[in-house]
């Protein structure tokens, strides 16, 4: 390659700047300008930056306003610590475990509601084209209305509490799962389904035998995936009185009684690690090792 | 077209189903105890959490409640009907356009904060544990408290209206993504990165033209399917004076505006609805677009 061989390994080589013109002639992609690329990210970025522009304008930022919240903010943060529960402690941590059994409760409430219905949703188990978009649907509205709103609709029926916050978090799971789960499905290899067939086998000894054990161990791990995330979101349902943490956190808060407030969000943090810690390692034990995340 | 298919042997059958009992059987009890352990795990939380199934007998009111909340729409006048259904058309399209402002100004400011700090989180550009931990930690801080919490504070900070919104779905989004962001980057193909380490190149350079160009279209994915996600959340965020239609729907909730809330419901699942599936066809352009060689 270069002419004269190179004299020590450990010294310089400036192949590039001698060998520029060489370089450039072997690798023209290398050294190509794209101006047309170029021209369109800066499209992108410019329209990205005017919408927010835009959006600044509109929704009434202004840097006086900003700045003055930044020094009361200051201040709210200096009034977190020390960290005080106010001998209020077994109360909170009753409050925990109420909002651990409201995530794990509706969590598996979907999954166990979703189960049967997502293998009617997809197209490999159930080749009817108005079953599948219709159940589609449904899981779409499910899915769009937020935890909190279902929390509000549930209160109505079952009264405030927890066991309202746990139906919530099943309803709006239920169509998150419904989806994940007939994709998994219709994902799920052809193979061993047709091996069942030609053996002889029944639909439902299709889905037993060829179906469940491809798609079960993705199951299993959506549903502790679900779970973490949704002891994160079981913290806030208490805002609207459905049980939980949350009910302590917006009461504190509205109080400005920012020691407590402290406390309460330090065993968020622990707890949500735990939980996160815990259910990431079933999750590898399920999958064997990492599979490449959705 | 009915094939008959050749059985085996009574004997031969039985032996292959006693050899698969067999085979099955450690499999089957470990699934059976972890069945027993997750129904005590929920007869527990179910416990905790009170619940009730007597409370289901109220189940009347739920129905109840939705039928009033369906408006009454005649054959005759059905244009005027649905006029008057959404009466408020405007103040509701305003505020659902502030919501959506909102998402994306929170979903852009933290995906701008996520995408800073991702690459100090990961463990194959940043060798300094410290600094890793530091910026993990604080990731996981801003994902693990609810936007609604920061909502509730920087409402008090800097009054009502959509700024306290956006900042909180910026800091929860920048948690979010960062994390996920993290792990894209820690999943790349190390080889442009030591080439250009080999060729001197320093640690910004490095990750200019050595990890940027891997992990772009994936972030762009995620950001999107984050927006998807904050939509949903800024419509609630309301609930707290932190602005959008949240507010609104609260108030035709408590107030008992019956056909109100079916407005802004439908109009709510509608908008989330439509967003999810742009969403999700430009992401999967940009995923399949990243499989390209």
């Amino acid at each position: 390659m270069s002419p004269s061989p190179s004299p020590s390994v450990l010294a310089p080589r400036p192949v590039l700047a001698t060998d520029a013109a060489a370089m450039r002639a072997r690798y023209p992609d290398a050294f190509r300008s794209h101006p047309a690329r170029r021209a369109r990210a800066f499209a992108l970025l410019a329209a990205l930056l005017a919408m927010a522009v835009f959006a600044a304008w509109a929704l009434d930022f202004n840097p006086r306003r900003i700045w003055m919240g930044l020094d009361r903010l200051g201040l709210f943060v200096s009034l977190l610590f020390p960290p005080d529960a106010g001998g209020r402690m077994p109360a909170f941590l009753k409050a925990l475990g109420e909002t651990l059994a409201i995530a794990f409760l509706g969590t598996l409430t979907a999954a166990l509601v979703a189960f049967p219905v997502a293998f009617l949703a997809a197209k490999n188990v159930v080749p009817n084209v108005f079953v599948h978009f219709s159940l589609r649907r449904v899981f779409d509205v499910s899915r769009s209305v937020d935890t909190l709103i279902w929390a509000l609709m549930w209160i109505n029926v079952v009264g405030l509490g927890p066991f309202a916050g746990a139906l919530a978090i099943a309803c709006s799971d239920f169509g998150a799962f419904g989806k994940l789960f007939s994709e998994a499905i219709e994902a799920a290899d052809r193979k061993p389904a047709e091996g069942i067939l030609a053996a002889g086998g029944s639909g439902v000894h299709r889905v037993r035998f060829a179906l469940l054990p491809q798609v079960l161990p993705v199951m299993a791990s959506q549903v502790l995936y679900f779970f973490e995330s949704n002891t994160r979101s079981a913290t806030i349902i208490g805002i609207v009185g459905a049980g939980g943490i949350g009910g302590y956190l917006t009461e504190f808060i509205r109080t400005l009684q920012m020691q407590e407030v402290c406390v309460i969000i330090i065993m968020i943090l622990l707890t949500v690690a735990a939980i996160d810690f815990v259910s990431s390692r079933l999750r590898f034990a399920i999958i064997g090792r990492k599979v490449a995340s959705a | 077209m009915s094939a008959t298919v050749p059985t085996l042997p009574p004997a031969q059958a039985e032996a292959l189903a006693a050899s698969y009992d067999a085979a099955t059987a450690t499999r089957r009890l470990r699934g059976l105890a972890v069945a027993v352990v997750v129904a005590g795990l929920m007869l527990f939380a179910g416990w905790f959490a009170e619940v009730r199934p007597a409370a289901f007998a109220n189940i009347a009111n739920f129905s109840d409640y939705l039928a009033k909340t369906i408006p009454s729409i005649s054959a005759q006048t059905p244009r005027a009907d649905i006029v008057a259904w959404y009466w408020d058309l405007k103040t509701w399209s305003r505020l659902l356009g502030e919501t959506l402002l909102m998402a994306y100004l929170g979903t852009l400011l933290g995906a701008i904060g996520g995408f800073a700090l991702c690459f100090l989180a990961s463990a194959n550009l940043v060798r300094n544990p410290v600094l890793r931990f530091a910026v993990r930690r604080y990731l996981e801080f801003c994902r693990t408290v609810p936007d609604v919490v920061f909502a509730l504070i920087f409402v008090f900070a800097f009054g009502l209206g959509p700024v306290p919104g956006v900042l909180a779905l910026a800091i929860h989004t920048t948690g979010a993504l960062g994390k996920l962001f993290a792990e894209v980057v820690e999943n790349i193909d190390m080889k442009p990165v030591e080439g250009l380490t080999a060729t001197g190149a320093t640690w910004m350079q490095r990750v200019r033209f050595g990890v940027l160009p891997q992990v772009l279209s994936n972030f762009a994915s995620y950001g999107l399917l984050r927006f998807e996600i904050n939509v949903r959340g800024a419509g609630v965020l309301g609930f707290v004076g932190a602005g959008g239609i949240g507010q609104e729907f609260l108030t035709a909730i408590r107030n008992f505006y019956y056909t109100d809330v079916s407005a802004i419901l439908l109009m709510i699942i509608a908008t989330v609805i439509t967003i999810d599936l742009v969403t999700e066809r430009i992401r999967h352009r940009l995923l399949s677009l990243d499989q390209r060689p």
